[in-house]
């Protein structure tokens, strides 16, 4: 009995912990205050502030574009990679996984400079001035992202039973048509997965974004890391930080849900 | 005629893919070798190895990445191994929701988390002007925490229970059956946390930026200052270092698994 209160008492310190810098913002976000600590009393000041706020809500905007972009071209073009990688032969399919696994353990920064050589020296031989803006920036997110949509999409392939296509075509099926009505149903849970993870890295990412965007694109990221050179979070961002737990909450509702419907389809 | 002669393979599939990869993974990785191996004027020369190897700054630089990634990944293993013992156990811990408790901070733009553990830190004290060490470390493990617990996790809740049964049915006690039996079987797992930790710390110049004030540099932001001041070749240089890094731990890390592997199969 005692052991098991020390165990969740641990797990949920730990989880206070973990939560305090973003429990913090969110309690200072409800008084007008600049400085964290000092309470002024109740107010939506912030939060009227937020809405005001031209520059914020452009950022916002730049951000989900960039993320919705970049997942769009990463799941068409990482799905269609992981048909292919699953039914090439041998040599073709280790030196196309290997080339996935560059870009996964291949440090950010590594990933951003290399790509703003590219692109420099892509400038040089076109002579553009400055090639870097919104193409740059989505090729980046791309490179980021791809290998996860691979990674996601390959283990439903392997659960296919390999006989339908086979079966869709001895029955009159284009290639182009079994492809569609057979193989991507069956994958489809490992591309919506790839595709929400390639959503939630292209909003979280920085350093790829700092090197490969035209430096008056502002995301969320560099946005925020501007502000924070100057001082301290202006309280606008203590008010945003509430809007994203709060879709947090809905997201781990929803899953919470889903997973529970699961279960009780499995029993019933 | 062509057209007409080609015939659909799924195979082809990837082709998009790789020609993708070609331009924008490994072209640009060479480019980071060319410039490493050339002076200003794109002669080749050893200039850049020279400098990097003549300046004690730069090695106090390597030094204090290594220093600082280690005490990471070491925190962040004491703190998350309980933790994922714990969550893996059904007396502790039934739902997965507490599971996805400690992944959720992830989702919180990661800029944004960093500058929140800043107030923090700041409102109880801990000023990154003051102590940029601290604040780093402690900005790192924040932020790298749920990247130890999610393998860790997964591997213990493939642990074969029997063995653990088998040690105390044998006679062993808890630390004795904890150290040669439940360390060994999540080997995989520790080490697969610890390759998540221990290279981006190294990397990554953000945190070591927001937290310590810019008090702190580590190879990660050495390459950063290079590049914004346009000194591409020293700062490939720099880059050549961490990949040679990254290629050695793979080769390491691959090896590791390997033994874990076998172990878990011995055992």
């Amino acid at each position: 009995m005692v052991k098991k209160i020390i165990g969740k008492s641990y797990i949920y310190f730990i989880l206070l912990l973990m939560y305090l810098p973003i429990f913090l913002l969110i309690i200072f976000s409800f008084t007008d205050t600049n400085n964290i600590g000092m309470w002024n009393g109740f107010s939506l000041e912030v939060y009227k502030k937020l809405f005001q706020d031209k520059e914020i809500l452009h950022v916002l905007r730049n951000t989900i574009l960039v993320a919705v972009v970049s997942s769009i071209v990463s799941t068409i073009l990482g799905t269609l990679a992981a048909i292919g990688i699953y039914y090439s032969g041998k040599k073709a399919k280790k030196l196309l996984d290997g080339v996935t696994q560059i870009s996964v353990v291949n440090a950010e920064i590594v990933t951003a400079i290399s790509l703003t050589l590219l692109f420099v020296f892509i400038a040089s031989i076109l002579k553009i001035e400055n090639f870097f803006g919104f193409v740059t920036l989505i090729i980046g997110h791309v490179v980021l992202t791809v290998p996860f949509v691979i990674l996601n999409v390959t283990p439903k392939l392997k659960q296919m039973d390999p006989n339908m296509y086979e079966a869709a075509l001895d029955l009159g099926a284009t290639p182009s048509k079994a492809l569609r009505s057979v193989i991507l149903p069956e994958i489809f849970p490992g591309i919506l997965s790839g595709f929400l993870l390639c959503i939630t890295l292209s909003l979280d990412d920085y350093i790829i974004t700092a090197f490969t965007r035209d430096n008056s694109f502002e995301t969320l990221s560099t946005y925020v890391e501007g502000v924070t050179k100057k001082g301290g979070l202006p309280n606008t961002l203590r008010a945003l930080t509430t809007f994203i737990f709060l879709i947090m909450l809905a997201v781990l509702f929803i899953i919470n849900f889903k997973t529970k419907d699961k279960r009780l389809k499995k029993r019933g | 005629m062509l057209l007409t002669k080609f015939r659909f393979k799924r195979k082809y599939l990837s082709i998009p893919y790789l020609l993708f990869s070609i331009f924008f993974v490994i072209a640009p990785l060479l480019l980071i070798v060319y410039y490493a191996f050339t002076d200003k004027n794109g002669h080749f020369s050893f200039t850049n190895l020279q400098e990097f190897f003549s300046s004690s700054g730069n090695f106090s630089v390597l030094v204090v990445s290594i220093l600082i990634g280690e005490a990471n990944t070491i925190i962040c293993l004491l703190i998350g191994y309980p933790i994922a013992m714990l969550l893996a156990k059904k007396k502790y811990n039934k739902s997965y929701v507490t599971v996805l408790l400690f992944i959720m901070p992830m989702w919180i733009n990661f800029v944004l988390r960093t500058a929140a553990t800043r107030e923090l830190l700041r409102w109880i004290g801990i000023d990154g002007g003051k102590y940029p060490y601290v604040a780093t470390i402690i900005g790192m493990v924040y932020n790298y925490l749920p990247f130890v617990i999610l393998p860790l996790y997964s591997t213990m809740l493939k642990m074969d229970k029997n063995q653990i049964e088998a040690s105390y049915d044998l006679g062993a006690n808890k630390v004795q059956t904890f150290f040669k039996t439940i360390i060994p079987m999540t080997m995989p797992g520790i080490v697969s946390a610890a390759t998540m930790v221990f290279m981006p710390t190294m990397s990554s110049y953000v945190i070591s930026d927001i937290m310590g004030e810019r008090n702190i540099t580590l190879i990660g932001n050495l390459i950063n200052l290079n590049f914004e001041q346009g000194l591409w070749n020293i700062g490939s240089f720099y880059a050549l270092i961490i990949l040679a890094l990254i290629g050695l731990s793979v080769v390491l890390f691959k090896d590791v698994e390997k033994a874990g592997d076998a172990r878990g199969g011995l055992w």
